[in-house]
């Protein structure tokens, strides 16, 4: 099987978007984004409702196309076919607010089906590996149980491990923990602080200001779907440049 | 009513239940095909599809099985009354499940498609391992509800003369003059045929109501 693949010169940054512009109709939902991140970085982005931090994540692995500018995965355009797409998304994890776990599917086949069908493991290769991953998010246990028998926190572990199963080169986090009770987000949260212990390349859509200051490398601030302000936390949470940053972070701060 | 007569009535019920099955499964495949279609996001394609349900839903079935038996006489191709009645409940029968299945299919969280194509499944493989087997679920209540239909929309063949059961009916009635017996034991046999299909359908039904969460 001859597929594009994404070069790993680790000298080269994981992912860069040059100029990127995305509209649904006639609103103009991402505005001349640029960010390059580099391999291992974490990257937290935060911002208002609407700000365009999920559909900007969404581009990365082309849940939504993008009309402006140019997205390199791994020092691969991006582009609008199929090929380059399916390349892209075999080395880009993605785990939803949602978890969007597949229903009538125990969690070891939701972990299987992709490296089974998209990798083209065998089944005992992707069964060795998913049993593997499942440990590492703890929840090796839970493995028969179809998702509706396991709690939030839960099924959201077990959507990171099928994200990993695909030994994908980045992660993108849409908002994982917003869809949870307050006593799993920490469950979660943990797992993905271990993650990027590893050196995993994160990119989270989170307003988990905690995780940030102690995960992020740089903290990204959107608004109206522009890049308002980026800084390392520690500069971010304390001087703040923008008064859009200080406002928000006033409303998010202050609510916990 | 003798011996004679009630197994020519069930020779009926046995083309009866041949067609019901052929329209079935030769409608379900169409209709499959039909929901794809309509599904597709290729903008031509559900047009059309959409065209094609509109006109099977809009017009009566005994007219569409007039069309193709009679209509396709007249431009030349010949068919018998079997092979007639089984190409129109087929294109009917898809025109129905395909419209059926569309709604299952959009019905299924757009979430899933997402999760699958973030995990690099492609369109086949995202449709067969993830959206249909939980549209099919979905859907389940209103195909049964469907066959239902379909099997006895087969006694409109008996129009264009094709022997099934109600067909066989009629002529052994006219043999013995006896209308309300011959007609109420083909009422029987339809029954036997439909009811049970339709407890299933309401037991799927209450079945995914309380397991829906």
């Amino acid at each position: 099987m001859t597929q594009a693949a994404i070069r790993t010169d680790s000298s080269e940054p994981m992912i860069t978007m040059t100029g990127v512009g995305k509209w649904y109709g006639a609103f103009q939902a991402l505005h001349n984004v640029d960010i390059t991140v580099s391999r291992g970085e974490k990257i937290v982005l935060c911002g208002p409702s609407g700000s365009g931090k999920s559909t900007l994540i969404r581009c990365i692995n082309h849940l939504e196309a993008y009309q402006e500018g140019e997205i390199h995965v791994g020092g691969m355009l991006l582009g609008h076919q199929a090929k380059t797409i399916d390349a892209v998304r075999r080395e880009v994890g993605m785990v939803f607010q949602q978890f969007n776990l597949f229903p009538h599917l125990t969690v070891l086949q939701n972990c299987m089906l992709a490296p089974v069908k998209a990798l083209g493991l065998s089944k005992a290769e992707a069964e060795q590996r998913a049993r593997h991953l499942l440990e590492r998010v703890k929840i090796s246990e839970q493995a028969e149980k179809y998702p509706a028998q396991l709690s939030g926190g839960q099924q959201q572990r077990v959507a990171i491990a099928r994200a990993l199963c695909m030994r994908p080169k980045v992660m993108l986090f849409d908002e994982p923990t917003s869809a949870l009770d307050p006593e799993m987000v920490k469950e979660v949260l943990d797992t993905m602080i271990a993650l990027a212990d590893e050196g995993m390349t994160m990119i989270c859509v989170t307003h988990e200001m905690g995780f940030a200051r102690q995960v992020a490398d740089r903290v990204i601030f959107m608004a109206s779907g522009s890049i308002v302000e980026e800084a390392p936390p520690a500069e971010f949470f304390s001087n703040p440049q923008h008064e859009r940053t200080r406002k928000f972070l006033g409303e998010i701060l202050g609510r916990h | 009513m003798g011996r004679d007569e009630f197994l020519f009535l069930l020779i009926g019920l046995k083309w009866t239940v041949a067609l019901s099955i052929v329209a079935f499964i030769c409608g379900g495949i169409a209709g499959l095909a039909v929901a794809l279609a309509r599904t597709s996001g290729i903008a031509a394609l559900e047009r059309i599809t959409a065209a094609y349900i509109a006109v099977f839903q809009g017009t009566p079935l005994l007219m569409q099985l007039f069309v193709v038996y009679y209509g396709l006489a007249l431009i030349g191709i010949r068919m018998d009354a079997w092979a007639a009645v089984s190409v129109g409940l087929t294109l009917h029968a898809s025109a129905y499940l395909g419209e059926i299945w569309r709604g299952s299919i959009e019905a299924v969280p757009r979430g899933q498609t997402e999760a699958a194509k973030a995990l690099a499944l492609r369109y086949i493989s995202r449709m067969k391992d993830v959206v249909l087997p939980q549209a099919i679920r979905i859907s389940l209540p209103a195909t049964i509800g469907f066959l239902v239909q379909l099997i006895k929309g087969t006694s409109l063949a008996s129009i264009v003369g094709f022997t099934e059961l109600t067909r066989a009916g009629n002529i052994i009635s006219n043999q013995i003059f006896q209308p309300i017996t011959v007609f109420g034991i083909v009422g029987v046999l339809y029954f036997l045929m439909c009811c049970p299909l339709t407890i299933y359908g309401a037991h799927l039904e209450r079945k995914f109501a309380t397991s829906a969460h």
